[in-house]
């Protein structure tokens, strides 16, 4: 069982949680001109690396907030997690 | 090489069994090689076998950062299928039907593969009327399908939930009749022993620590033995394909994820085919211990741990019970993990890199074990002849680029969605 510190509600168990992805993946801007490349890096291409993953859990089953979850993929040690909107370091 | 027959065992029956032929040498690696398979698991020793065999290349080596066997051909639950809608995964996988069907002949070696076929279960008339889309996709290819309904299904697997008061009645079920199961080691042992006879090396306990590329052409990796030459290089590693790719500076269609399965205690012969519950993630077959095979979602989050974490073993259970509800008196003996190479449209990749002499083989998802001997056929081709075969030429790693996916589930991108 994962324990995920969610910055507006506290520690809570992984049930609550639901996973959504790498949230190092930027959408490229709206309005530009955006090659086809652009769009494969955005939509398909992940880095996915065994250690420190920056990823997106959504607080679903709690305030219902996105937050980001600093977490190490080979022995799933949190170290950090921020808002949504926060900056990471 | 010996030969495996009933008189090889009967006249080391006599030695005690103490003088049989080692199956696989340990060699050193030599200073290079003609090609180097990184990833000594079912599809590598596969690929080797074939390049050995159908190509007639043997300066090969293949190389294993742990025990050939050790990572998901030891892992997975042992189910061979071909009940594909989609041309491209259809015909790739019934191609590998075949090879499964003479398998055991064609390595001397008992893989147990048995065809007692496999039925998903459905449990709304629109799931019905999408396996019979599916199953009609599946003969139009010469694949074997046949739709049954609710009482034929309760025919042939009297011990599901077939009460009144369920929440996800069994409405009927797809059934491919030739799918089934094998012995999952010693299909890598087959291929390995056989490999090992024509030549190629198998090298383990050598791990990967990075590649020599001049030029936009491979000429050899470095390793923790030292460095080896090669002309060519084939990537076999499945849910350590992202590690490798991040050496070459390539960033992949593919995230890694862990995948759990379980044994019950051993029963006595109860369940004889392969059985999926069709309102979730689960999976169960019955093995020739006696025990109940199961397996089903992904942890759900991107993880190389090769271990598991309870809520998912405790959700996918919770499924299992509602399709099988003897499950709940039956003692847990073991249980797993494998790390998954997910693809973002759930097919894999079998393809040429824009590194000269380098080719991938990933992007397995749920399905690695069943595709082991098309996808060592097609990538021993591929590699071999420097192009793909026709057969994997819809696996290629561009068509994310190009749209010409083949979702043949529709989830998308989220691969740990399932």
């Amino acid at each position: 069982m994962l324990y995920i510190f969610c910055p507006h509600c506290g520690l809570r168990s992984q049930n609550e949680f639901a996973y959504g992805g790498d949230a190092t993946v930027k959408r490229p801007e709206l309005n530009k001109e955006i090659s086809d490349q652009d769009w494969d890096n955005f939509v398909y291409l992940r880095k996915s690396p065994r250690g420190k993953h920056l990823e997106l859990w959504h607080h679903i089953s709690g305030c219902r907030q996105w937050i980001k979850v600093e977490r190490d993929t080979s022995t799933h040690e949190i170290f950090k997690t921020y808002k949504a909107d926060e900056l990471t370091e | 090489m010996q030969k495996y027959s009933v008189f090889s065992l009967i006249k080391n029956a006599f030695s005690d069994h103490q003088n049989w032929e080692v199956a696989w040498k340990d060699p050193t690696p030599k200073k290079e090689y003609d090609v180097i398979i990184i990833g000594g698991g079912g599809h590598g020793l596969a690929t080797a076998y074939y390049l050995a065999k159908e190509h007639n290349i043997t300066n090969v080596a293949i190389i294993e950062k742990g025990w050939i066997g050790g990572g998901n051909v030891g892992r997975n639950t042992t189910i061979i299928r071909s009940n594909y809608m989609h041309d491209d995964n259809a015909l790739f996988s019934e191609f590998g039907m075949d090879l499964w069907r003479k398998m055991s002949q064609d390595l001397n070696y008992n893989v147990m593969f048995s065809p007692r076929g496999i039925i998903n279960l459905a449990h709304s008339d629109a799931q019905m009327n999408a396996y019979s889309r599916r199953g009609n996709s599946m003969r139009l290819n010469g694949i074997d399908a046949v739709l049954l309904n609710r009482e034929e299904v309760q025919k042939l697997i009297p011990m599901a939930d077939f009460s009144d008061n369920v929440r996800f009645p069994i409405f009927g079920g797809l059934m491919q009749p030739s799918a089934g199961t094998a012995r999952h080691d010693a299909v890598a042992w087959g291929y390995a022993r056989q490999a090992d006879s024509m030549g190629v090396d198998i090298i383990q306990n050598c791990e990967v620590t990075g590649f020599d590329v001049t030029n936009g052409k491979i000429l050899g990796l470095r390793t923790s033995r030292g460095d080896i030459k090669a002309k060519k290089v084939g990537l076999c590693v499945a849910g350590s394909t992202n590690i490798l790719a991040e050496m070459l500076n390539m960033t992949l269609p593919i995230e890694t994820h862990l995948l759990q399965a379980c044994v019950s205690e051993p029963v006595k012969p109860l369940l004889d085919h392969v059985v999926t519950f069709g309102a979730g993630h689960f999976y169960c077959s019955q093995s020739d211990k006696g025990e109940m095979v199961m397996g089903g979602d992904l942890d759900g989050y991107n993880s190389y741990s090769q271990r598991g974490n309870l809520p998912t073993l405790q959700h996918v259970l919770t499924e299992g019970i509602a399709m099988f509800p003897f499950l709940s008196k039956l003692k847990m003996l073991r249980t797993w993990g494998g790390i998954m190479d997910m693809s973002m449209d759930g097919s894999p990749i079998i393809d040429k890199t824009h590194i000269d002499g380098l080719y991938l083989n990933c992007g397995w998802c749920y399905g690695g074990f069943k595709a082991t001997p098309a996808s060592g056929w097609t990538f021993a081709h591929t590699i071999a002849q420097d192009r793909v075969h026709e057969l994997n030429a819809g696996y290629s790693l561009n068509r994310f680029n190009t749209g010409d996916l083949i979702d043949e589930k529709g989830l998308g991108t989220k691969t740990w969605i399932s």
